[in-house]
């Protein structure tokens, strides 16, 4: 479903990506495991359209993101790291603008938004303002909207960031089900070694732009000769710990928390 | 199409839904429209140019119309990170239709904003001189609200952070406002003053405006709109690329 060769990004003289390869077959859960900075929210953007590689192939279901992006667009769904919804809208404005996005078919779109927003437990809030939200239902919203054009990928980036327990051990059950009911692909990125463990079939580590091991939870232990996934991640990634450079982003970031938006 | 118009409807429908700020922006233009227009309404009668509110009104509506239109290109820079503009950038949608759904809505926001504006100045007084020239007027603030969309998307798409939006707001958008001739005739000014505003396009608008509301254009009617509407093309061209050339 996603393949990857060689794939390098580079921003000025900083490289983001220094030439990762990957597979990741239909039907599969992949995580990105890395530290900050490693290359995680780089390496999907490139799959997801939103910025050229500097070099190497990319295929998301066969097709080529830089030559067709819109036939790769309608093939994913995503969930950033920042949110995307629109606060002053209604949970249910929030998916009909999306379904109209992505050209569902109004009576399709309009039982997809019932079932998807029943099914994350949304649906008696339908009618309120996103912006009266907890941060838990925000990105159980963005996550059914990513359901909603029936993509054959989801992607996932850091979803979980930010949440407490619960609402997490909730986000987990409710994608783990949809990727068996409705096979959906799923990539997702996280730095909690736990999830990673509990959800995916297989994981890759990402540090410094590289692929430093992949494999499933228990050959990475294994490889390493470790008794947990955490071990084995500072094992491979080492325990200097990463500052990210402060980019607008970031800066933008820290000014939301500010003002609690 | 569909997706220019829901991305219209999304920006009606929160403009709408936001009372408080309505209400908030009626406070600057009233306070340009009464403490101007009674302040110096005097001084300006006795200059023989008849009355400052009947004069002034075009210019504030001229105002409430350019900074709403202008602020919904530069909420671009807080909705790429934190708003729903990444959700739209990977819709299977061609950039330049999230753009014109954008920018148009945020036209048409400005131009409710001008209305609502208008009834404000007919409130606090003021007369227009015929009500047939009111379609003409309607004309200008479309123009205005559109050359200023546009603008607003130029600057918005290429904005990194928020410092960055006080110095648009301090050497852009209050200079475009002050040295339009909203606020005074565009006769007998200083040679540089009158230069300078004659390459600001609000001048155009907030002529067209005056002449179709009191009768009193600088211009003329025909050059006011011509000049906006080059203009506005011009900046609906670059907001498109700038819009276009947007990374997350």
């Amino acid at each position: 479903m996603i393949e990857v060769r060689d794939l390098v990004k580079t921003y000025g003289d900083v490289t983001a990506v220094a030439g990762i390869s990957f597979d990741v077959a239909a039907g599969e859960i992949f995580a990105f495991l890395g530290p900050n900075g490693a290359g995680k929210t780089t390496t999907i953007q490139m799959l997801t359209t939103l910025v050229p590689p500097v070099s190497g192939t990319i295929r998301i279901d066969g097709l080529d993101p830089a030559t067709r992006p819109a036939d790769v667009r309608r093939r994913f769904g995503i969930v950033f790291q920042d949110p995307s919804l629109d606060s002053e809208l209604t949970a249910w404005e929030n998916m009909e603008i999306h379904g109209v996005l992505y050209h569902v078919p109004r009576r399709i779109r309009h039982e997809r938004i019932d079932r998807l927003l029943t099914l994350f437990e949304l649906h008696e809030r339908r009618n309120s303002y996103v912006k009266t939200f907890s941060g838990g239902m925000k990105r159980r919203l963005e996550i059914a909207r990513g359901f909603l054009h029936t993509p054959k990928i989801l992607f996932l980036d850091e979803p979980t960031l930010g949440l407490d327990p619960q609402s997490r051990n909730q986000l987990w059950t409710h994608v783990k089900s949809l990727n068996e009911t409705e096979h959906v692909t799923v990539f997702l990125t996280t730095h909690y070694m736990d999830e990673a463990e509990r959800v995916a079939g297989r994981i890759a580590i990402i540090d410094h732009g590289k692929i430093v091991a992949q494999g499933s939870a228990a050959e990475l232990k294994q490889q390493t000769n470790t008794e947990s996934l955490e071990q084995a991640f500072l094992a491979l990634t080492g325990t200097t710990i990463r500052d990210e450079r402060a980019d607008p982003a970031a800066q933008m970031r820290q000014f939301a928390k500010m003002w609690r938006r | 199409m569909a997706a220019i118009y829901i991305l219209w409807l999304r920006e009606l429908k929160r403009y709408t839904r936001s009372r408080a700020m309505i209400v908030a922006s009626i406070g600057q233009p009233l306070l340009y429209l009464l403490a101007l227009g009674f302040g110096l309404g005097p001084v300006f009668q006795q200059a023989g140019r008849g009355s400052y509110l009947q004069f002034v009104a075009p210019g504030v509506i001229g105002m409430s119309i350019l900074f709403t239109s202008i602020f919904s290109g530069l909420g671009l820079l807080w909705d790429r990170q934190f708003g729903f503009l990444k959700e739209t950038l990977v819709a299977p949608v061609p950039r330049l239709h999230i753009m014109i759904g954008k920018t148009v809505g945020g036209a048409t926001v400005a131009i409710l904003q001008g209305l609502l504006i208008v009834i404000v100045c007919l409130i606090a007084g003021f007369r227009p001189a015929s009500v047939s020239a009111l379609p003409l007027a309607l004309l200008f603030m479309i123009l205005v609200a559109l050359v200023f969309a546009g603008l607003g998307m130029v600057i918005g798409s290429r904005l990194q952070n928020m410092q960055g939006f006080q110095l648009i707001m301090n050497f852009l958008v209050l200079p475009i406002f002050f040295l339009s001739g909203a606020l005074y005739p565009l006769s007998n000014l200083p040679v540089a003053l009158a230069a300078i505003t004659r390459v600001d396009p609000l001048t155009y608008g907030i002529d067209g405006l005056r002449g179709a509301f009191i009768g009193a254009g600088h211009f003329g009617a025909a050059t006011d709109a011509a000049v906006l509407i080059i203009v506005a093309v011009m900046f609906l061209a670059l907001g498109a690329q700038a819009f276009s050339r947007i990374q997350i």
